[in-house]
């Protein structure tokens, strides 16, 4: 039975043919693991003793005032910023403060930034050409050719976004909400295993909001995504697990239910808008 | 090898490859048809300052390559032409044999005149054409590539890259004034005699170099062409205008840049290995910051991110400082500088922005992406 399911998968049937696809191990649950993490700036602690963990295949939201330390965490995981002291592991075999910043992103952790950056010299096409997973060193890139098959995924990725009719179009030419989406669909070129969202749905209107929500609650299971939001209403509407960071560390975590009862929570947010 | 032939189908390439054929086609035939006397021929000295204005348009193309397309001032690129040119140059000195001044069948006149009994060992090996040409392309790009390793992998940028690479070729002027460098110091390499085999004083040499002249400026471009429309060349532009989020993406930027830089001293290289021969000298002046400055002038006159732009403002500007410094020679350096402003402000994107204006729509590695890392 095994072996006819796994005949059935051709891909798997010679596994030494697969160039080592997912070399991440995750058969110990999180995906994500940081613990005592701390980072300052000049004296200043921006991330304090941080512990957070993220299980394969998980939707997480992540939530708190301005300057809580949401982007430099994804900094410090993303191999931008080293923090001081503490431990980030990618599954049970990575630790990525040992890794660069390619390293880290051809491992399969993919980000889409605050504020968006596209090329905007390059049409919206060329983006997701370049964001696509593939040999990426120099040679290959010099001589690399578009498969029939990778035109194909990168079509299909336009249609996910909604920008087919952009296609041939320079990215410095899109609106705001439009560029948001090319970046997410260039982090899903990348077919990363951990996606980072910082801020997605910033400048977007209502209903590109709902398509936003709709395409990340898609994505989670297959991949597990870490979503940055400030958008409270965006946040109910797709959390499952929702992380309160304030000062550089966890305030609360639990469903929005849980965290927006939490009378911590509350007071963080109240003393804000005070 | 798709991506070699892939300019072949780019209507731009066509068209440049075309007129620098024609061009190249009808200065020799008004050269060798037409009678001296005539008002359409097209004299040996012309031909020879021609041959001069390519090298200088392969050099702004390599140029162009870097700064157009990765972001990368270079203001030391005279020193990758240079090095070419004293490869070159002590080929050529070689080939002079016993027939120097002092008559030393292997020293060059200035080693007698400083008393060497022997030749450095640096001069070994120059007697033979093979190693020098191999030299012309080895030692800019292996000087770029040790330059290029430590300058980008500490990400080495902007502003800093442009004052390390002019400290590089000063450095280099330096140096080379010295003659315990052996080098000719302050003279250079001159008194040429002939390159294979061929008289260098004779007319129908001295067009074959015009014409080697315009197909290496040809293969150049092409090759440079090629680069850009690669995929590697759409990484030199996303990392030109956002490098974080092309790390991000899995590119080892520092890698792209240092292929591009190393590809791009090499083509100096050819230039001034060509160059030298048709002005018959090469002297430490080449290394001077100012040459360099003066080739990216070329460049923003001409149009960044283009190519072509680069060979226009390059043979353009040579013009203009031929006929200048043939009547006001102590002016020109503030007509390049006026040069300079006009560039910068009536015409950022060049000359070839003008003729680009009339395509508009499709998105160019020219467009907005300049402008930002310009201001
Ligand atoms: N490179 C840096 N140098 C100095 N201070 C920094 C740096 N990066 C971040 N900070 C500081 O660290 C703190 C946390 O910043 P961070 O950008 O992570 O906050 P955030 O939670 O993403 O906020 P926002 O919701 O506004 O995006 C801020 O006070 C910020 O000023
Ligand atoms: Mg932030």
């Amino acid at each position: 039975m095994t072996i006819l399911q796994s005949l059935a998968n051709r891909d798997r049937v010679f596994d030494f043919l697969i160039p080592d696809p997912s070399p991440v191990d995750v058969r110990h649950g999180p995906i994500l693991y940081l613990e005592d993490v701390s980072v300052s700036f000049d004296g200043f602690k921006a991330i304090n003793d941080l512990n957070l963990t993220i299980d394969d295949g998980e939707l997480r939201c992540i939530i708190g005032p301005n300057g809580a330390g949401k982007t430099t965490m994804m900094d410090i995981i993303t191999g931008k910023t080293r923090p001081d002291h503490g431990q980030v592991w990618f599954g049970s075999r990575h630790n990525l403060l040992t890794m660069n910043e390619p390293e880290i992103a051809t491992l399969g952790i993919g980000r889409k930034f605050q504020k968006p950056t596209v090329f905007e010299a390059l049409s919206v096409f060329e983006n997701l050409e370049l964001a696509m997973s593939a040999d990426k060193r120099v040679m290959p890139t010099l001589v690399a050719r578009l498969s029939g098959e990778a035109r194909d995924r990168i079509d299909e990725v336009l249609e996910m976004i909604g920008l087919q009719t952009e296609r041939d179009r320079a990215a410095g030419i899109l609106s705001h909400g439009q560029k948001q989406w090319l970046e997410i669909g260039m982090l899903l070129m990348q077919r990363p295993r951990l996606l980072l969202v910082d801020e997605p749905v910033a400048g977007m209107t209502e209903q590109e909001m709902e398509r936003t929500g709709e395409l990340l609650t898609s994505l989670a299971g297959k991949q597990s995504v870490v979503v940055v939001e400030h958008d409270m209403g965006f946040v109910r509407s797709i959390a499952r697990k929702v992380t309160v960071l304030h000062q550089g560390s966890v305030l609360a975590e639990g469903s929005m239910d849980q965290v927006s009862s939490d009378p911590r929570v509350v007071e963080v947010y109240l003393g804000e808008e005070s | 090898m798709h991506w070699l032939a892939k300019p072949a189908t780019e209507r731009s390439t066509q068209i440049f490859i075309g007129v620098l054929t024609a061009a190249l086609v009808a200065v020799c035939l008004l050269n060798l048809l037409l009678p001296a006397g005539h008002p359409l021929h097209v004299s040996t000295y012309t031909v020879t300052l021609l041959g001069k204005y390519l090298c200088y348009a392969l050099l702004a193309v390599a140029v162009d390559l870097v700064w157009g397309y990765l972001g990368i001032l270079s203001l030391g690129h005279g020193a990758f032409f240079a090095l070419g040119g004293y490869a070159m140059g002590m080929y050529l000195m070689r080939q002079i044999g016993d027939r120097g001044v002092y008559g030393h069948p292997v020293l060059p006149d200035f080693m007698v005149f400083l008393d060497w009994e022997s030749l450095p060992w640096y001069w070994h090996g120059f007697d033979m054409a093979w190693f020098a040409f191999l030299m012309v392309l080895l030692v800019p790009g292996l000087l770029a590539l040790v330059f290029g390793f430590l300058a980008f992998r500490s990400r080495v940028t902007g502003v800093y890259l442009s004052i390390i690479t002019q400290a590089l070729t000063f450095a280099l002027m330096l140096a080379f004034f010295r003659n315990e460098m052996g080098f000719g110091g302050n003279n250079g390499l001159t008194d040429f005699k002939e390159l294979l085999t061929f008289d260098l004083s004779a007319d129908s040499t001295r067009l074959g170099l015009f014409v080697a002249s315009g197909l290496a400026l040809g293969l150049g471009y092409w090759l440079c062409r090629a680069i850009v429309s690669s995929k590697l060349g759409r990484v030199c532009v996303a990392s030109r205008d956002a490098e974080a989020r092309t790390r991000f993406l899995g590119y080892r930027v520092e890698r792209v840049q240092l292929f591009v830089f190393v590809v791009s001293a090499m083509l100096a290289g050819v230039a001034g290995a060509l160059y030298v021969p048709q002005v018959g000298i090469i002297n430490p002046s080449v290394f001077s910051p100012l040459f360099s400055i003066e080739i990216v002038v070329w460049v923003a006159l001409g149009g960044r991110a283009t190519l072509y732009g680069a060979v226009i403002g390059a043979i353009l500007v040579n013009y203009a400082k031929t006929v200048f410094t043939g009547v006001m020679p102590d002016a020109w350096l503030f007509a390049l500088g006026g040069l300079f402003v006009i560039a910068t402000v009536v015409l950022p994107q060049g000359l070839a922005g003008l003729l680009a204006k009339r395509k508009r729509g499709k998105p160019t590695a020219s467009a907005k992406g300049v402008k930002e890392a310009t201001a």
